[in-house]
């Protein structure tokens, strides 16, 4: 009656790749990958690269330990070492403190550091006065950034002044309208300076994600949501769209430059003389 | 003992007319008969999904160089417009809007029309029906016709790749405003097929739902009380209410997308739409948002119904192949329950990212983190299971043991994901991919080929070969893990998935700072173990169609030496399936009981055990 | 081969095989109408104008009270046909089919009635909002709409069309949706030409019409397909109740609770749409 095979080598087979591959692999994966995120170059993002390590321990610790479980228990009780069953098996209740530890450790992640960073994140805003404000617009498949110019007021907008040339619906009688500037694709920011995106776009969802700043915050039009990080290291850094928003979405490059408060007011005053004369909208 | 046959039954259960072949294997009734229409089916979609994933994977690894052969081929049937031209001058480089639809058809129809019609439909309805000692479905022509759906709305699916702009392009999550956006001058467009096709897979899986929960609740055999139920039909019960309940939003919001496709509504369309320049016409006044809620109210719920009946699978093998009961059977049942439950609270963790304040945030990551809880019990409990075990090592249970470390890679990686903070670094990156991919592929894939290797013998009278069995499954382990492991680094180091370049436009250069030359680079490694991959299932598919006829014939009813009703049938089962009414005297899995004469004590043995020869009591 | 508890309830859940699975069909019914109403709610926090009124009460009311009145026929006609009294259902049961019948036509007379019903906006702004006459000479179909924007005539239209509405002038977008009692409608002819924007008030509108259209006649397919399950049993199965009377009364009973669920969502319905 008994089909099941003889167990040769097969199940050595099974454990030596199991062996080779995964637990090395993952266990290295593990203490690595969050190593592998691109350095922080942000004030904010610490929180996040924080809570990414400890819920990688947890995870790291989970693992390892019940793959060792694991792969003994499938040396010690297979068919040859172990031909007859036991009815009962485990009898202590080992598993439910593990249960009760795993549901701890989240609760404390959750508390401790989830909610705190995410709080921080979505609520905690800086000042505009101490921020450098800015407004992103994203479309199909560019990243639009408007800048405010010297004195930091930026022109009214209304759905009614939408027209070809002006996409972005931008009232051009605005007194300030003379001092906005825009910019396409290449933003430039202050260093150690809050930086405030209002974030939205002119047709599809979109997502501004710029990793090394830890800030990514979808696009959605018919909203405008607020975003703020803060680069604390001169350079520049790679803007992506991180959702999928057409034929054109790999392509949808843009950068961040942060340079320093002076290099910043200089080019701020550069741009603003020109902004208006070269004409709002996109480019 | 001999098997029973199809043949010697014959004499008691009936006298009717054999029906012809149309009756029989196309427009059958019986329950095994549609559960192998959909497993074939099912089968053959997963195949292409998979075909679809092997091209994608040439553009990720070598972008924009000319598909190798199928490239032409593509070309001819596909056109200009779909496929390019290389540096060199080669025909059969894809196309961004290709790749595009084929990630979309990727995902919709791994998910829609491979994982759940295989999962759920095939083998809910072969086992289920055997395992609760019932004759059929309780509604066997809804049960046809469920899978006339499903099987219509595949068709209707793979159709929209020949018209003209090809098919829905705008991911297997069709968030709008993209998916009314894209192809907007062409109607009906690709989105217009997505919506139309998920309309009958929705109504199929719902006519299957209704049929499978009365099923489980009306055709219990004698004695088969809730807590005797296998594990499996645990898993197919609480999967046939998450769609039952899940699915009407999405139908909803399905009709709401048709609206705003072709009748101009602006359901999920804000006002002041600019698009290439262009103000919309439309009414606006809609919320891009309130698709993302309806899609993602069923999206989570499904992708556990992508899990459960795959777990069912696993701890129907473990059992049999630990040679004992279950531990912890209870804790499974009520962990089940609970992740039925609040699979229904969670599914905003999918929107983070979409300008959720904290309040809101702070529930959907409380209950993400608690819906991970039963998961860790369910896991445990299998765990744990393996202690004291006899483990014989055959392919289902290889299969099924693999499932374990795989299920808890990808169940462990869903918790930074679920908290929000750590998910904005990680979201939409190639995190997200490994993670439910080693759920899925290394997992549930796993578990279904573990079930079919497992009741094979059943359904045919025949194992399938045990030596190709194992070859297929080492080369899938290998494989499976060397294609999704490095995903991680890549999601990481912030590799954004849906990228048609595979990340190339991000690469760093130039002192800005961007991906790394590596995790690009290993793009080209994922890409050939995924066609290794697919030649690792040849085995598979030769032994699939070959052992039909000529495998090794099982020589008992229950070749496994397994505890549960659907062994205690002829082989392969009649129409109306057991010869005698069946009595359920104990639990899904008496294995090994001490002081039995067998390791196995199947669920309809009498308390006093009376010679089996004498028969089974017959219930007046 | 019989499957079991198809007539007889099954002892111990106590319900036979169709009324579980009727249940738990009209949960999933309730899912779907559930997640239109979420859907209405969100749309309507997030509009700017929303119509109250707007729609007849009167026309409302009198197919809420059709809709009623066929419920308690339903029961009635359920309750005959236990006692055995054929003859009786049949005619509760035929009341339950013309009450479908009527509400589906006062429906079918609404939808037509906003179909012909527009706004028109003038190149110097002024407002008209009214219906659609047989006076017009400008070719207009019924769902290519909007028929005019930014003054874009048709195709086949000429510069010298007339646009004839019976309607009124609103003084703003608030007043369209909630029109005086007291205003009163005329003829208008309106020179094509003069006209920017055109439209009728169908699903394209505005997000109001567009989740009454989808709300209504989503209800109103459950109508009709709730209506032809009815009149088949009503009438081409009758020969059911001669060989198996307890299969029958099931099948009836089963008809009546989707017809009932049928006729709470209407409830629903009404007063979310006609007067709130
Ligand atoms: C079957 C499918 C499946 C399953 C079961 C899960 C399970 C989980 N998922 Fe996953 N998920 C998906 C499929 C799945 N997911 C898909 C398809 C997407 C992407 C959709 C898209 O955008 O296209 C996604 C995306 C996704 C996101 C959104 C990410 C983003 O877009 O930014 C999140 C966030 O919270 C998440 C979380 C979780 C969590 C917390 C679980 C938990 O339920 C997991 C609980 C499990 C465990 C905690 C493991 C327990 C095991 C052990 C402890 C034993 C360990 C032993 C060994 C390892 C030997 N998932
Ligand atoms: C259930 C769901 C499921 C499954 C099983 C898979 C399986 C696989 N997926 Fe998929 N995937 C998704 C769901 C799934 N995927 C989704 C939802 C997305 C997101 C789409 C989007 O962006 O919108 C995605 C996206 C996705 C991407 C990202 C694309 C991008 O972002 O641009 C990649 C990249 O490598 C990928 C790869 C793979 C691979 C290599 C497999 C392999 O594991 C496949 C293995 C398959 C087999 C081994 C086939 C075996 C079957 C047979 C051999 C048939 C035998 C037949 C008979 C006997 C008749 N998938
Ligand atoms: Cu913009 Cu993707
Ligand atoms: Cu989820």
């Amino acid at each position: 009656m008994q089909d099941s095979p003889k167990n040769g080598i097969n199940w050595k087979l099974f454990l030596l790749s199991g062996l080779i591959l995964i637990l090395p692999t993952w266990y290295g994966f593990y203490w690595i990958s969050p190593a592998h995120m691109p350095e922080n170059d942000s004030g904010q993002g610490a929180g996040v690269d924080q809570l990414i390590i400890y819920v990688h321990i947890l995870m790291a610790a989970l693992f390892v330990g019940w793959l060792g479980y694991f792969f003994y228990v499938l040396l010690r009780f297979n068919k040859k070492s172990n031909p007859k069953a036991d009815y009962t098996g485990v009898k202590n209740h080992a598993s439910n403190y593990v249960e009760g530890i795993v549901a701890i450790f989240e609760f404390v992640l959750l508390i401790g550091f989830a909610i705190p960073v995410w709080s921080r994140a979505v609520d905690k805003f800086p000042s505009d006065k101490d921020s450098t404000v800015i407004k992103v617009i994203a479309q199909q498949f560019q990243w639009n950034g408007w800048y405010p110019g010297p004195h930091g007021v930026f022109a009214a907008q209304d759905r009614k002044f939408v027209t070809g040339d002006n996409t972005f619906g931008l009232d051009k009688n605005d007194p300030h309208y003379k001092e906005n500037f825009f910019v396409a694709k290449d933003f430039v920011v202050p260093v150690n300076k809050p930086v405030i995106a209002y974030i939205s776009s002119l047709d599809v969802i979109h997502c501004f994600a710029c990793k090394p700043m830890r800030v990514t915050q979808d696009a959605i039009p018919g909203m405008v949501i607020p975003a703020h990080f803060t680069p604390i290291k001169i350079g520049t850094y790679q803007i992506n769209c991180a959702q999928l928003c057409g034929n054109g979405h790999y392509q949808m490059r843009g950068t961040l430059k942060v340079v320093s408060q002076t290099d910043y007011d200089k080019w701020v005053a550069a741009k603003s003389k020109a902004g208006a004369s070269a004409g709002g909208g996109y480019e | 003992m001999q098997p029973t046959t199809h043949a010697d039954t014959h004499a008691h259960t009936s006298n009717h007319e054999e029906p012809g072949f149309w009756q029989k294997y196309i427009f059958s009734t019986d329950h095994k008969i549609i559960g192998i229409q959909y497993g074939v089916t099912a089968l053959m979609f997963l195949f292409l999904g998979f075909c679809l994933m092997m091209i994608m994977r040439w553009q990720l690894a070598y972008p924009n160089h000319a598909v190798p052969v199928i490239g032409k081929l593509l070309y001819h049937v596909l056109g200009e417009d779909m496929v390019g031209k290389d540096a060199a001058g080669n025909v059969g480089v894809i196309m961004p809007d290709l790749y595009n639809s084929f990630g979309a058809m990727h995902g919709t129809i791994m998910v829609f029309l491979a994982i759940v019609p295989l999962a759920f439909g095939a083998f809910g309805n072969f086992v289920t029906p055997l395992q609760i000692g019932a004759p059929d479905m309780t509604f066997p022509r809804v049960n046809m016709v469920s899978y006339q759906f499903y099987f219509f709305g595949g068709v209707l699916m793979l159709s929209s790749f020949f018209i003209p702009g090809g098919a829905a392009k705008s991911g297997w999550t069709s968030y709008s405003p993209l998916a009314t956006v894209s192809d907007m001058g062409q109607h009906p467009n690709g989105q217009t097929f997505w919506i139309m096709g998920m309309v009958c897979l929705i109504s199929s899986s719902l006519l299957g739902a209704v049929n499978f929960i009365t099923t489980i609740i009306q055709l219990r055999a004698k004695g088969l009380s809730w807590m005797r139920l296998p594990f499996f039909v645990w898993a197919q019960f609480v999967t046939a209410f998450l769609l039952l309940l899940a699915f009407p939003p999405l139908e909803a919001a399905s009709v709401l997308q048709l609206m705003d496709n072709l009748l101009h509504t602006s359901f999920f369309l804000p006002t002041g739409l600019v698009v290439s320049g262009q103000a919309l016409h439309i009414s606006g006044g809609g919320s891009p948002l309130l698709w993302q809620h309806l899609f993602w109210f069923l999206g989570h719920p499904e992708v556990y119904v992508l899990i459960l009946p795959g777990m069912g699978i696993v701890t129907e093998i473990l059992a049999c192949n630990t040679r004992k009961p279950i531990w912890g059977y209870r804790s499974m049942v009520y962990a089940v329950l609970v992740i039925g439950f609040l699979s229904f609270i969670v599914w905003a963790h999918h929107m983070y990212l979409t300008g959720m304040g904290t309040r809101i945030a702070t529930f959907f990551q409380t209950t993400t983190m608690m819906i991970s809880i039963p998961s860790v019990v369910i896991l445990t409990a299998l765990f744990i299971s393996l202690w004291g075990a006899s483990i014989r090592f055959n392919t289902p249970m290889l299969f099924a043991l693999a499932f374990l470390p795989m299920f808890g890679i990808g169940g462990l990686t869903g918790l930074p994901l679920g908290f929000n903070a750590s998910d904005i670094h990680l979201h939409d990156t190639y995190y997200v991919i490994a993670h439910f991919h080693y759920i899925v592929a290394p997992g549930t894939i796993f578990a279904l080929f573990a079930g079919i290797y497992y009741w094979y013998p059943k359904a045919t009278g025949r194992f399938m070969n045990e030596f190709w069995g194992r070859v297929h499954f080492g080369l899938s382990f290998l494989f499976m893990n060397l294609i999704f492991m490095p995903m991680f680094y890549q999601g990481m180091e912030g590799l954004s998935r849906r990228m048609y370049d595979g990340g190339a436009t991000y690469e760093a250069a130039g002192g800005v700072v961007g991906l790394s030359k590596y995790v690009i680079g290993l793009n080209v490694p994922i890409s050939h173990a995924v066609w290794a991959l697919g030649l690792s299932q040849i085995p598979f598919i030769i032994n699939f169609f070959w052992s039909v006829n000529r495998g090794k014939k099982v020589t008992s009813d229950n070749p496994w030496d397994a505890t549960t009703l659907e062994w205690q049938t002829p082989t392969p089962p009649p129409h109306g399936n057991f010869v005698k009414q069946l009595e359920v005297f104990r639990g899904p899995y008496e294995y090994s009981v001490p002081g039995h004469s067998t390791d196995f004590t199947p669920q309809n043995e009498p308390e006093k055990p009376e010679p089996l020869t004498h028969g089974n009591p017959v219930r007046s | 081969m019989e499957i079991p508890y198809a007539v007889k309830p099954r002892p111990d859940t106590g319900l036979y095989n169709a009324k579980v699975g009727i249940w738990l069909f009209l949960a999933s019914e309730v899912m779907l109408f559930g997640a239109l109403f979420c859907s209405y709610i969100l749309l309507r926090v997030n509009a700017t104008d929303w119509p109250h009124h707007w729609l007849n009460i009167w026309l409302g009311m009198t197919n809420t009270i059709v809709l009623i009145l066929s419920s308690v026929t339903v029961v009635l006609s359920w309750s005959e046909l236990k006692m055995g009294r054929f003859n009786r259902y049949r005619f509760y049961q035929a009341i339950t089919i013309i009450c479908a019948l009527v509400f589906l036509g006062i429906k079918s007379f609404e939808y037509h009635d906003k179909f012909i019903h527009y706004q028109v906006i003038l190149k110097d702004g002024t407002m008209i909002d009214g219906h659609l006459q047989k006076e017009t000479t400008m070719p207009v179909s019924w769902h290519e709409q909007p028929v005019i924007v930014d003054g874009k005539l048709p195709r086949g239209a000429k510069d010298t069309d007339m646009v004839t509405l019976d309607g009124w002038y609103p003084p703003n977008e608030g007043e369209v949706w909630n029109p005086p009692l007291n205003h009163e409608d005329k003829k208008i002819e309106i020179p094509a030409n003069k006209i920017k924007f055109m439209e009728n008030y169908g699903p394209w509108h505005t997000t109001y019409t567009a989740i009454y259209f989808t709300l209504t006649g989503l209800h109103a397919l459950h109508v009709i397909a709730g209506a032809i399950v009815i009149f088949a049993i009503w009438g081409p199965l009758a020969k059911v109740w001669e060989q198996d009377p307890e299969r029958y009364t099931n099948r009836v009973e089963v008809s009546g609770l989707f017809w009932h669920f049928v006729d709470l969502v209407w409830i629903f319905l009404f007063p979310v749409l006609y007067l709130l």
